[in-house]
C-alpha cells in the first residue's frame, strides 16, 4: 500500500506553506543593513518612549550623526509649551520671491545638499490668480517680475490634516501646539501622506541626505531637523527645535522684506493675532476643509 | 517537556506586559510663556551715524566715517534743493522719494540731523518716527509686529527680539525695495542625458 495518505499530503503541503509564509514574514531581516542597528530596529513609537528611552535614543542618534557625518550634534526632544498654539502668516504684498526663506530652511533643517531640498516652495503666480496649481516653482530671473506675485508654500500645519489621516502606521500626528510632526524612525516610507497633502508640502528622502560636516546645523530636534534616514517622509515643523525654545523660525529671520509673521495664536497681544484681527487673511484651498494654521494676506 | 518549554515564553510575555506598564509616563509639556523679561530693540543701522568712505581698514573691512567727523568741525554749506547740487561730499546721491526735497527731512542748517513736520529737530537715530509721519499704515503694521521683519525670540519671556529699522530695508533716498536675483536656483531632477543623439546615428 502507498503510505502517503491524503491527510499526510495535505499536512505536508500545509507545513510547507506555513514555513514559506514564516520565511516571508522574516524576509526584512535578510535585508538587514549595516546602518540599521538592533536598537533602531526595536525602537518603539515616539509616543511610547519613556523619558529614559528617549534619552537613550537621542544618545544613539547623536552617536550615529558623529559616525556617519563627522559632526558633534545635539539632538533634543523639546515638548510643546502649555498655552502655546502656533500660527504663521505671510504678507503677499511684500514678498518679492527672492527664495531667501527657501535657502534658510535648506541650511537650518540639514537638507540634502545635492538636490537642494527645502520645505518651502516659492510659486511665481500671475497677478489676479489664486490657483497655486498654476504657480511656477522653477522661475530663474530677477524678481519681482512685472505682472507676477510670489506665493511661498510650506506645510500649512492643518488642524484637519489629510496627511495624518492616511498614515497607515501613525508615524505622523498633530502635536498640542499645532505642529504636524513625523517620527522618522517609525515612518515606513509609503508616501501616502505625500500624495494626500493638497499643498505638496511633504518631501521624501530618496537617498541618504548628503551634508558636509561643516555645513551641518548641530542644533537639532528629534521631531524636526535631525538628519533624516533614507526612505522616510519629512516636512516643515515650524522649526520646532527653535520655536519650542521661544525662538523665531529660520525662514522668518531670513526674510529680507519682513513678509513673515509668526507667533502664539493664544496670546491676544501677539503679532500673529494682530494680523488675523486686522488684515484680510485667507488660507490656501479653503474649500478642502483642511483648516490650515498658515495664513496669507495682502496689504490692500 | 511541553510544559517546561512554555515557561520561558510565558515569562517573556509577562515581562513584556509589565514592561508595557511603566511606558505610560505622560510627556510633561513645557511651562506656558511667563512674564515678559526680554526686550525688543529696533536696529540702528550704521548708515544712520556713519558713511562709507570707499576705503578698507587693516582687516579688509569697509572703513566707515562717522557723520560727526565732518559735520561737527565744519560749518556745512546750506543744504541744496536737490542732490545734484552737491559738489564736494555725498556726490552721486540719487533721490527718488516722491516729491521730497533734501530739506523735507534734513535740517537745512544741520544736515546730519532730521526734523519732524512741525520743524522740531529729531536725531538721525530716531528716523522711524520721521518715516511714520507720512507712512501711517506701515508704521501701524510695524508697531504691531507685522511689518519689517525681526530676529530673535517670538516669546519675550525667553529672550530678546531685534526689529529691523525702516532704513534697514529701505534706502531713505530711494525707498522702493530693490529686487534681486533669487537664490537657490532650480536644479534638474535628472542630469541631462549624455550625447544620446550619437546612438541614433
Amino acid at each position: 500500500m502507498n503510505d502517503v495518505t491524503r491527510r499526510t499530503a495535505l499536512k505536508g503541503a500545509g507545513a510547507t506553506l506555513g514555513a514559506a509564509a514564516f520565511a516571508h514574514a522574516l524576509a526584512p531581516l535578510t535585508e538587514w543593513t549595516e546602518d540599521l542597528s538592533l536598537d533602531a530596529f526595536l525602537q518603539r513609537h515616539y509616543k511610547e518612549l519613556t523619558p529614559s528611552d528617549m534619552k537613550a535614543v537621542l544618545w544613539r542618534l547623536e552617536k550615529d550623526a558623529k559616525r556617519e557625518y563627522g559632526r558633534d550634534v545635539t539632538i533634543q526632544d523639546l515638548p510643546p509649551q502649555e498655552g502655546v498654539s502656533f500660527g504663521y502668516a505671510l504678507n503677499l504684498s511684500i514678498c518679492i520671491g527672492c527664495r531667501k526663506c527657501v535657502e534658510a530652511c535648506h541650511q537650518e533643517n540639514n537638507h540634502d545638499r545635492r538636490t537642494g531640498n527645502s520645505y518651502i516652495r516659492v510659486l511665481e503666480m500671475e497677478q489676479g490668480s489664486l490657483d497655486m496649481e498654476r504657480g511656477n516653482a522653477d522661475y530663474d530671473h530677477a524678481v519681482p517680475a512685472p505682472g507676477k506675485y510670489y506665493l511661498p508654500v510650506q506645510c500649512q500645519q492643518c488642524d484637519n490634516a489629510p496627511c495624518v489621516k492616511v498614515c497607515p502606521v501613525q508615524a505622523t500626528w498633530k502635536e498640542q501646539d499645532g505642529v504636524v510632526v513625523v517620527d522618522y524612525n517609525w515612518c515606513i516610507g509609503c508616501r501616502y501622506c505625500e500624495a494626500a497633502c493638497p499643498y505638496h508640502a511633504r518631501r521624501f528622502n530618496w537617498t541618504k541626505p548628503e551634508v558636509p560636516a561643516e555645513e551641518i546645523n548641530p542644533d537639532q530636534g528629534y521631531l524636526s531637523n535631525r538628519i533624516r534616514p533614507q526612505g522616510v517622509v519629512e516636512k516643515c515643523t515650524f522649526c520646532l527645535h527653535r520655536t519650542r525654545a521661544g525662538r523665531l523660525p529660520a525662514c522668518l529671520e531670513a526674510c529680507p522684506t519682513g513678509a513673515r509673521v509668526f507667533g502664539n495664536l493664544l496670546d491676544p497681544k501677539s503679532p500673529i493675532r494682530w494680523v488675523l484681527e486686522n488684515k484680510r487673511v485667507f488660507v490656501l484651498k479653503e474649500e478642502l476643509g483642511t483648516r490650515p494654521r498658515f495664513f496669507y494676506f495682502f496689504d490692500k | 517537556m511541553a510544559e517546561t518549554s512554555s515557561i520561558p515564553l510565558l515569562s517573556v510575555l509577562v515581562a513584556l506586559t509589565l514592561g508595557g506598564c511603566d511606558r505610560d509616563v505622560p510627556r510633561r509639556p513645557q511651562p506656558a510663556p511667563g512674564a515678559t523679561r526680554g526686550v525688543e530693540t529696533v536696529l540702528v543701522p550704521a548708515k544712520l551715524t556713519s558713511i562709507e568712505s570707499g576705503e578698507v581698514d587693516a582687516l579688509g573691512q569697509p572703513l566707515r566715517v562717522p557723520c560727526v567727523t565732518c559735520h561737527s568741525l565744519k560749518a556745512p554749506a546750506r543744504m541744496p534743493d536737490a542732490p545734484e547740487a552737491l559738489q564736494a561730499f555725498h556726490r552721486g546721491l540719487q533721490l527718488r522719494h516722491g516729491t521730497n526735497a533734501c530739506t523735507s527731512c534734513h535740517q537745512a542748517d544741520a544736515p546730519q540731523s532730521l526734523h519732524l513736520a512741525t520743524g522740531e529737530p529729531l536725531p538721525m537715530t530716531e528716523v522711524v518716527t520721521l518715516c511714520s509721519q507720512c507712512h501711517g499704515p506701515q508704521a501701524r503694521d510695524f508697531r504691531a509686529g507685522a511689518h519689517g521683519g525681526m530676529t530673535g525670540h517670538w516669546d519675550l519671556s525667553r529672550g530678546d527680539r531685534t526689529r529691523n529699522n525702516c532704513v534697514s530695508c529701505h534706502d531713505p533716498h530711494a525707498p522702493k525695495y530693490a529686487g534681486a536675483l533669487p537664490v537657490m536656483p532650480p536644479r534638474p531632477l535628472h542630469p541631462p542625458p549624455e550625447s544620446e543623439s550619437h546612438a541614433h546615428e
